[in-house]
């Protein structure tokens, strides 16, 4: 679907849709309100970082996308690989660190990885997916390949030195990044103002001579519609774009996090703006939604969840053996 | 004598302190070390008490931070970066190879780069790659690099100010998985009276074999030593401390007797640090050895998931299976 072709939708297809992205940002949170349980009760191990509050980010952006288009992304990327279409079991199973994750269990959380989807990874490293989307976008333009690669990112990686390279390369290429910043404010315990000396980083884009707009990241509408649209403009060979979407994150950096760099009282504030209760109000405003839907949706997400978690209980673990295999590509005896 | 007891962590941030109190010129800058007091709060308390212009935030941007360093150091200041994982240190290899370790060489001795880079690093804590590395032997390697590893609150309380006294730039590795383990440390005896920072220490004695450690694996070999010493098996411990220089004196001195030797390390054994202080002990001891001198080390893997972590570190087991195969020759 096009912006265009969006604007003219059916008043039904359009419930349809909205009815669409709402479940995609409950697949995500409860998805990861029982992982939070699952860590506690260390069935889930390694790092867990939650997107909890971000949601409108990951469902509206891959709303807009194609399955062709490719995704690089953060180690905040439970959402975006859900969201994608990865399946949840898949997910679920590589959380588990289990063989049958999409990782196979290597990856863990920071690092879902499904080349079927084009979801080219979650990345512990803060900006290490940039450059990996350059090189992407580049082998597309070099095979006149209309495909986008939405990369995704931090305001903290905005600090690192990739992101520069980065952007200028892709402006003096013209490649087709299509760069998402979710800007939750926080560089783990730093405040934005405190790391950056020019808090407005869309127009720091622009200084690398990309277009550039911020978005609400609370409202999933606005974020669908501007990604559309940016990636229309990407896709018509325009060169990159980028995309500063505001939001916020509900929960602590990760699970070790104290959070006693912000007051309560902010995240109560952002709370007020929650992308999934904004878009139940207007649902419901516009009749697209009543109690018994919500109730259906909500029993359906938490059967999708059980089912995952049944079968990550269930599925094997990588045999130790298998510790030193696949170090390399070509097999040689390497640990003599 | 004010004798505490304090965890590893605690001993760091207690060094720290004292090194902010003797000297205007020292500096802190990392990520997150200010306000939230760093991800293993090693410096918690001290913004606060020093103010934000000596206990840097900075942005993420690593190889910012260790050129900034180089900066502030050319002009007089003595700064203490903090890598805020082991993991992460890679995006500053660029400034500490080609510009820490170098200056002082390029310029013949007009430049002193008094600088100390402090890394977490190793496992055991349930974290996975980029938070659970052992990059040592990568500085070791490089000529104009100091490179310590502590392994006990003691150590980590002097070695950090002994660290940020010397004109060199030192790569500080702090084992992570030992900042919660306590010790006693002596915060009130002169710095000049403390062990010297580039030299081994043993720890315990012994006369069959000797098991050769640094930073977390340390206590790993005290424990090995313990397990057996019921036995009849009598294991000299030696922490090596300085990973360059090395001080191998010691070590040659207890392999003369013991004829056996054992260096573990997390580190893949392949061109890792046991690599070089196995070669130079054949060369200083050949004909006092008994067998060769073996390597308890991680795997020549990338840093495993959390669920094979245990699998990978070597562990009292390994140590003793290596020591039990020093007796096969």
């Amino acid at each position: 679907m096009t912006t265009a072709d969006l604007a003219a939708a059916a008043p039904t297809d359009r419930a349809e849709h909205h009815y669409e992205l709402l479940r995609q940002m409950l697949r995500i949170r409860r998805f990861e309100e029982r992982c939070v349980q699952l860590y506690s009760a260390t069935k889930i191990r390694g790092f867990l970082h939650l997107y909890i509050g971000e949601e409108a980010v990951a469902a509206g952006a891959m709303a807009a996308l194609t399955p062709a288009d490719a995704i690089v992304s953060t180690y905040r990327e439970h959402g975006h690989a859900l969201a994608r279409g990865i399946a949840m079991h898949s997910v679920m199973a590589e959380m588990y660190g289990k063989a049958t994750g999409c990782s196979r269990g290597r990856g863990g959380s920071m690092h879902l990885f499904d080349a079927a989807t084009r979801f080219y990874g979650g990345n512990a490293i803060v900006g290490g997916g940039l450059p990996l989307a350059v090189g992407l976008a580049l082998a597309d333009q070099m095979a006149d390949r209309p495909v986008v690669t939405a990369c995704f990112f931090g305001d903290g990686a905005v600090a690192e030195g990739e992101f520069h390279e980065c952007l200028n390369l892709a402006a003096l290429w013209h490649l087709p990044v299509l760069f998402c910043c979710e800007n939750n404010l926080y560089a783990m315990g730093t405040r934005i103002d405190r790391a950056h000396a020019v808090t407005n980083l869309a127009a720091r884009a622009a200084a690398y001579g990309l277009s550039a707009v911020d978005v609400d990241g609370m409202d999933v509408l606005a974020v669908e519609t501007q990604t559309r649209a940016a990636a229309e403009f990407v896709r018509a060979g325009h060169g990159p774009y980028f995309l500063e979407f505001r939001t916020y994150r509900y929960r602590a950096h990760s699970m070790y996090d104290p959070d006693r760099y912000r007051e309560k009282a902010e995240i109560a504030q952002w709370q007020q703006h929650d992308p999934i209760d904004a878009l139940v109000r207007r649902m419901r405003g516009d009749a697209e939604l009543d109690d018994d839907a919500l109730a259906r949706l909500d029993a359906e997400i938490a059967a999708e969840i059980d089912a995952a978690v049944q079968a990550a209980e269930e599925a094997p673990l990588e045999p130790i053996e298998d510790l030193t295999r696949f170090v390399y590509a070509e097999s040689r005896s390497h640990d003599g | 004598m004010a004798v505490e007891t304090l965890t590893l962590g605690k001993a760091l941030n207690n060094g720290l302190r004292r090194a902010l109190e003797r000297d205007p010129k020292v500096l802190l800058m990392g990520e997150d070390i200010g306000k939230l007091g760093g991800v293993f709060r090693i410096t918690d308390g001290l913004q606060k008490d020093f103010g934000d212009e000596r206990v840097i935030d900075t942005p993420l941007a690593e190889s910012g931070i260790v050129g900034t360093a180089v900066g502030l150091a050319i002009r007089g200041y003595r700064p203490v970066c903090e890598i805020q994982f082991d993991g992460f240190v890679y995006p500053a290899f660029d400034q500490i190879v080609s510009q820490v370790a170098k200056m002082h060489y390029r310029s013949r001795g007009k430049v002193r780069l008094p600088i100390v880079i402090r890394i977490p690093f190793g496992g055991g804590i349930g974290a996975v790659e980029h938070h659970s590395e052992s990059p040592e032997a990568y500085f070791a390697h490089t000529a104009g690099l100091k490179v310590v590893a502590c392994s006990n609150p003691s150590d980590a309380y002097t070695m950090i100010q002994q660290a940020i006294a010397s004109d060199d730039p030192i790569v500080f590795f702090e084992p992570k998985r030992r900042y919660w383990e306590k010790g006693e440390v002596d915060t009130e005896a002169p710095l000049s009276a403390a062990h010297p920072l580039h030299a081994a220490r043993v720890l315990r004695p012994g006369r069959d074999a000797t098991v050769l450690a640094y930073g977390p694996m340390v206590r790993t070999a005290l424990d090995a030593a313990t397990a057996v010493a019921d036995d009849g098996r009598d294991l000299e411990v030696i922490d090596l401390r300085t990973l360059s220089p090395l001080d191998l004196e010691p070590v040659y001195d207890s392999v003369r007797r013991t004829g056996r030797c054992v260096i573990v390390h997390e580190a893949p054994s392949s061109g890792g640090l046991g690599a070089e202080v196995a070669a130079r002990i054949t060369e200083k001891c050949f004909s006092r050895l008994e067998a060769p001198v073996l390597r308890v080390a991680g795997f020549n893997t990338p840093y495993p998931a959390a669920r094979m972590e245990e699998e990978y570190l070597p562990d009292l087991d390994r140590v003793l299976d290596a020591v039990d195969r020093t007796y096969g020759w």
